[in-house]
């Protein structure tokens, strides 16, 4: 697949709440043919100390208007600092990057499991299944409700399940603790997105139940192309990038 | 037309633009930014005589204009890069170079061996500067005796371009420089990465698992030109000038200390197809500036 380096123009940007936001934005072409599960790595402007780019996931795409929507957490200078994109503006992106989601074929039915902005890539994800005539049901968690993002946007390709710890939305706990992962022989696949001791305790549930288990990593990034190798997660093939041969990996490939 | 081609000691580049060991990967990593064969050159990931794992993750830390990295030369060894990566990149119409690296003399000097065998690698870049491992790297890069044994080994088995690639992280890099030129190498690069250590106040712990790291990028920059414009004034060897160039402008001020050539590395991860703007740039300040050939930028620092 090959690899763009383009400006983008913002044409929205919608604070969901104090901490996240959803930033869309327009190619001037014809965007890409891009995977879901994929990412971006996007060039922080006006920001001083923000010297890289930073690692974002394709959160949604919508090809007839070519526009690519982006769900970011603000977390330090470079998240913070786009928060501010005025529409209009434009943002330099290096994308489509990485690998994306290998469910086993005759999959039926997937369980998606987003904690916090894990969620990001995993809407482009389910309209992908849904348009392949699998069914999707999504669970969503977080500390509060303030946690739980794009609930409403999930819900056209399934049915949607949170919860969260502070009980103020859907069942009390973690994700792991909630009813439908107490089943989880019911999916043939499990794809998910999120802290990293959420994704490794469902992953452990997974294998337990021997069912398909599918997480994709956020490690630290330079490049994002395969060049520079500090991305590494250690599998138990060894060293690989979580740039290239991942973000997406099987859990049980990885030394968790 | 300009002329932008340099002669480094018999190898000639179609312009001064290198890319840098570890910051290019083998190369077709950049194939949809940039056409590799505008290069003048590039240069291969760090190769070691054995497949390597490097150092575990974390191993970056950003800084304000730079990065610390303790890759730890992951790689997959001298004899998988024969078999499986030189094939996909000898046809190119560059120079493919390939930085060599190791912990023992021996392990240099077979590696050396190996990579003289093959036709469409006109040289090799002698990593004598690794900060980020264990035994070697660095060591021979900071002693003149050490870099002096090694050097002459491996010139007794090599007999292309010999280019030495030397370490800021000693108290005279023209020493050291000085030692590269008596024993035979046919150029010098530099510099590799600067020893430093990312700390974060919150949790009170080193950033990387190696604790220390390389600083590359716009940081390093003003002491890589100074030593730099130190080592060409003392050897008549040509000098590769490197570290922290983001610009075509940044490259320019490298020849302008001395430098016959330049080579692109962090700026690589920032903005892929930026050599192709260096090249282009370079081309466009002689036209400026009233320049036919870029030879005559070399060593042009105005100082009276
Ligand atoms: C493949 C991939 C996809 C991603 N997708 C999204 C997404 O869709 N939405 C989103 O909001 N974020 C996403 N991230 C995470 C995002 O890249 C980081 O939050 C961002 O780079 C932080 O930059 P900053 O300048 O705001 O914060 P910084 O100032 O760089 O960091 C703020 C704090 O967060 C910590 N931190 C930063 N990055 C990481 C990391 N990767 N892992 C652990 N700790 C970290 C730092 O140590 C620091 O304490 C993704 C990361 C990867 C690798
Ligand atoms: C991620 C990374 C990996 C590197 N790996 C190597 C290597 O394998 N061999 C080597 O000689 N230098 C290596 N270097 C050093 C660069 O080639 C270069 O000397 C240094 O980064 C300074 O140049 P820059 O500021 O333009 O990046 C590496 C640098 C980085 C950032
Ligand atoms: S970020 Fe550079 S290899 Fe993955």
């Amino acid at each position: 697949m090959k690899k763009h380096i383009q400006d983008l123009k913002v044409i929205e940007n919608q604070a969901i709440n104090s901490q996240y936001y959803l930033l869309k934005l327009r190619a001037s072409g014809t965007l890409p043919e891009i995977l879901p599960g994929q990412f971006a790595e996007v060039k922080v402007d006006k920001a001083p100390n923000t010297f890289l780019r930073r690692p974002i996931s394709v959160h949604d795409v919508v090809y007839d208007k070519n526009e690519l929507h982006l769900l970011i957490e603000k977390k330090g200078e470079g998240t913070i600092t786009m928060a501010d994109l005025q529409e209009g503006e434009s943002l330099n992106l290096v994308y489509p990057l990485g690998n994306t989601w290998s469910i086993p074929a005759k999959t039926e039915s997937v369980l998606l499991v987003g904690g916090g902005c894990g969620v990001a890539p995993l809407l482009f994800t389910a309209r992908k299944l849904a348009e392949n005539g699998i069914k999707v049901t999504t669970l969503i968690g977080g500390r509060g409700t303030a946690n739980l993002l794009r609930i409403d946007a999930y819900k056209p390709f399934g049915e949607v399940f949170t919860s969260t710890e502070d009980s103020s939305h859907g069942e009390t706990g973690f994700v792991t603790q909630h009813s439908v992962m107490q089943n989880l022989q019911a999916f043939d696949a499990v794809l998910t997105c999120g802290p990293e001791a959420m994704m490794k305790a469902l992953g452990k549930m997974a294998q337990e139940q021997k069912v398909h288990c599918e997480v994709s990593l956020e490690n630290t990034m330079a490049c994002g192309i395969g060049a520079c190798l500090v991305c590494v997660q250690d599998t138990k093939e060894g060293h690989k990038c979580v740039c290239t041969d991942g973000p997406v990996f099987n859990v049980n490939d990885l030394k968790w | 037309m300009v002329n932008t081609a340099v002669n480094l000691n018999g190898l000639k580049l179609k312009n001064p633009v290198m890319t840098a060991s570890g910051t290019f990967g083998y190369g077709p990593e950049f194939q949809d930014f940039i056409d590799i064969e505008r290069l003048g050159a590039y240069i291969v990931k760090g190769t070691t005589l054995h497949p390597r794992q490097g150092n575990p993750y974390p191993r970056m830390a950003e800084t304000p204009s730079g990065m610390l990295n303790a890759v730890g030369l992951q790689n997959v060894g001298v004899d998988k890069f024969i078999a499986d990566i030189y094939p996909n990149i000898k046809d190119f119409n560059s120079h493919a170079i390939v930085n060599v690296s190791g912990s023992q003399v021996e392990d240099y000097v077979e590696t050396a061996r190996k990579i003289n065998e093959l036709e469409n690698i006109p040289a090799i870049e002698l990593n004598i500067s690794c900060p980020n491992v264990k035994e070697g790297g660095m060591a021979f890069g900071t002693s003149c005796p050490a870099a002096a044994e090694v050097i002459k080994a491996v010139r007794k088995v090599y007999s292309k371009h010999l280019m030495v690639k030397l370490s800021p992280n000693v108290t005279s890099v023209v020493d050291i420089a000085e030692v590269a030129e008596q024993e035979g190498a046919d150029s010098v690069s530099l510099i590799n990465t600067l020893l430093g250590i990312a700390i974060d106040a919150k949790t009170r712990k080193p950033i990387l698992s190696t604790i220390t790291g390389g600083l590359s990028g716009p940081a390093v920059k003003p002491v890589a030109l100074r030593m730099v414009w130190q080592v060409a004034q003392a050897v008549n060897i040509p000098v590769v000038g490197l570290g922290g160039i983001m610009t075509a402008e940044d490259a320019i001020e490298f020849l302008l200390a001395g430098a016959s050539a330049v080579q692109i590395g962090t700026a690589n991860f920032i903005d892929p197809a930026i050599t192709m703007k260096i090249v282009d740039g370079i081309e466009s300040y002689m036209l400026e500036h009233g320049f036919e050939d870029v030879n005559e930028l070399i060593g042009g620092m105005i100082t009276e």
